[in-house]
């Protein structure tokens, strides 16, 4: 892109928002969010339900078309990005994994059709055995062996086995940037940190951005550098992780830290 | 309240019947929140199905007897249930409650049908005038009598809910997940009201069944570890979260976060593995294929409870390490 500006930030939104329905009856989804995100950070985004989290999810992934504000990538506006071309360029570099891994996938494609299909965002036609190659790949980083379930339908797959496919479909395009909805919040807590720690390895070794949607305090705390508190639509609170969970400024991020259940009577923590 | 050698299986037309609870025994003192945690699959609302009297057509209990209140019920029968023990003497407390009645029927309403069906002779005024005496009670605002579901927030719906199911005063609340679907300010809400109930003698007992352990830590009694169709391991609160004895519990509570600082920046494990397919459940203990101190024993024969019947593990490298512990002692 010409226009990227060296000292651009990767992602950063200005006055984003999206508002449903007329008059009396405006739901402001997402009012007015500023922040910004670098390269290789992973920026969790918390809050109670109706707080407009997925609705920024669907508005950074261009899914929606947000009602004000802009989204820039590298210092470039993508909200004048319409046509499918146009989107397709933004989409090899932001990928989303959403919570539902069930309905996410067409449940009468096979794995490989999955992944084949979420090639297609690429601009060049790659051959089949490229293809083949890069799906391949990304099954075996996030944890999966190819050979064993690249030919499966989607139900016969077990809830954390579909995220990691999720993921997978993501990679296979190399995004910088993830976008992750919720992607553990109907695993169960022995699978949710493996899923955790394979965001963990992919921000490592692929120096990926991950904005990271959950309204799991704990989740928050495990993985990212920093967090974003929404509350109503409005981002109410952000800041380096440790300082917003151990000294928050917002009267709502004071109320949910309060309520959040701990673990009474643990020892310490184990390996 | 005692639950005494249930044995719970789904049958499927073709295939072998999934085994989802296997010779589980509890009792549950009066006045106890007892806490029933494990994973998706382990068979937890299949029991809480079992012990509410609300099992579905396609689970056969094949064994299993509850004593409360000094009657026995077997169980393998529902037609044999009496009527009186749904509701008086036994209450449920599912997830989004509320979402699953008459949208266009007001609180008041289910109220009037609630108490109607017990006691057929009670005037719908008397119904509704308990129910807003029991809501003043517990500080809840009595206009929700007048509302529909829609009206209410989830929350709200779900200590309502709480409210009419024990409106008779049931002898235990099994609650299955009540919260899951509420966000953690709602959450702790519900669990103050079960607690206000609790100590106004409304209900004598609470089961309340979660995956969410340190939720559950933080009122529960006593707690009871499933994993796949059994009990690993039972004991007070503080015991298991702070001495848990079986490996399954242990990793269960190693991969828990929370907001303890210490957690930022180390690696957490993780279980290896998925639950078992419980058609087909592993010999032996049901753990064994994805625990970290398997034994060849493990995956022959079942493992014994190893302590009290307040305080056990169900694991064969739990007796191993009670063994040694035990000739050293001797040896000294």
């Amino acid at each position: 892109m010409n226009t990227t500006k060296p000292e651009a930030p990767m992602l950063e939104t200005r006055d984003l928002s999206r508002a449903f329905g007329h008059g009396d009856h405006m739901v402001r989804a997402v009012d007015r969010v500023s922040f910004s995100m670098q390269t290789g950070e992973i920026v969790a985004v918390v809050g109670e339900s109706g707080s407009g989290k997925s609705t920024l999810a669907r508005l950074l992934l261009r899914l929606l078309d947000p009602t004000g504000g802009q989204i820039l990538l590298h210092g470039q506006d993508v909200t004048t990005l319409h046509h499918r071309g146009e989107l397709k360029t933004y989409w090899q570099k932001v990928q989303g994994a959403f919570q539902d891994s069930f309905a996410a996938f067409n449940q009468f494609y096979t794995v490989r059709r999955s992944l084949e299909k979420a090639l297609n965002v690429l601009d060049v036609s790659l051959s089949k055995s490229d293809r083949t190659q890069r799906i391949e790949t990304s099954l075996r980083e996030v944890g999966l062996d190819p050979a064993d379930i690249l030919d499966k339908w989607p139900h016969q797959l077990s809830g954390g086995q579909l995220q990691r496919v999720m993921i997978a479909r993501a990679l296979v395009v190399g995004p910088e940037l993830l976008i992750a909805d919720e992607p553990t919040s109907m695993l169960d807590a022995s699978l949710r940190v493996t899923v955790l720690n394979l965001l963990l390895d992919l921000r490592k070794s692929h120096n990926m951005s991950i904005l990271f949607i959950t309204h799991d305090l704990g989740q928050a705390n495990y993985l990212s550098d920093r967090i974003l508190v929404m509350y109503r639509g409005e981002l109410v609170e952000q800041g380096p992780v440790e300082q917003v969970l151990a000294d928050p400024q917002h009267e709502y991020t004071q109320r949910l830290l309060a309520d959040v259940p701990r673990l009474r009577g643990k020892s310490g923590v184990p390996a | 309240m005692i639950v005494k050698n249930v044995k719970a299986y789904y049958v499927s037309g073709s295939g072998p019947d999934v085994k989802a609870v296997d010779n589980v025994s509890l009792s549950i003192l009066e006045g106890e929140i007892f806490g029933i945690v494990g994973e998706s699959g382990c068979g937890k609302s299949t029991l809480a199905s079992v012990m509410s009297l609300t099992a579905g057509r396609t689970l056969k209990v094949k064994d299993g007897e509850i004593i409360l209140n000094g009657q026995s019920l077997p169980l393998t029968d529902r037609s044999r249930v009496p009527k009186e023990w749904h509701g008086t003497m036994v209450a449920l407390l599912p997830q989004r409650a509320m979402n699953s009645l008459n949208p266009t029927a007001r609180v008041r309403d289910l109220v009037i049908d609630v108490m109607h069906a017990h006691h057929p002779e009670i005037r719908p005024a008397d119904a509704v005038e308990r129910a807003r005496e029991r809501l003043e009670q517990l500080g809840l605002p009595v206009r929700v009598l007048e509302s529909y579901p829609h009206q209410l927030s989830g929350g709200m719906r779900q200590r309502v809910i709480a409210v009419i199911s024990t409106l008779l005063n049931p002898h235990v609340l099994i609650a299955d997940e009540p919260t899951s679907a509420l966000d953690v300010s709602s959450q702790r809400q519900l669990i103050v009201l079960l607690q206000q109930l609790l100590e106004h003698q409304f209900i004598s007992r609470i089961v309340y069944i979660t995956h969410d352990l340190p939720m559950l830590s933080n009122f529960a009694d006593r707690i009871a570890v499933m994993y796949a169709g059994k009990i690993a391991e039972i004991g007070p609160t503080v015991e298991i979260v702070g001495r848990p004895k079986h490996p399954y519990t242990q990793a269960l509570i190693g991969s828990t976060l929370d907001l303890d600082p210490r957690l930022r920046g180390s690696q957490v494990k993780g279980i290896p593995g998925a639950p078992p397919d419980l058609r087909y459940p592993p010999g032996g203990c049901r753990f064994h294929p994805r625990c970290p101190h398997v034994m060849n024993i493990c995956s022959i024969e079942e493992p014994p409870a190893i302590g009290t019947e307040e305080r056990f593990a169900a694991c064969w490298w739990v007796k191993d390490q009670v063994d040694k512990l035990s000739v050293e002692g001797a040896a000294s």
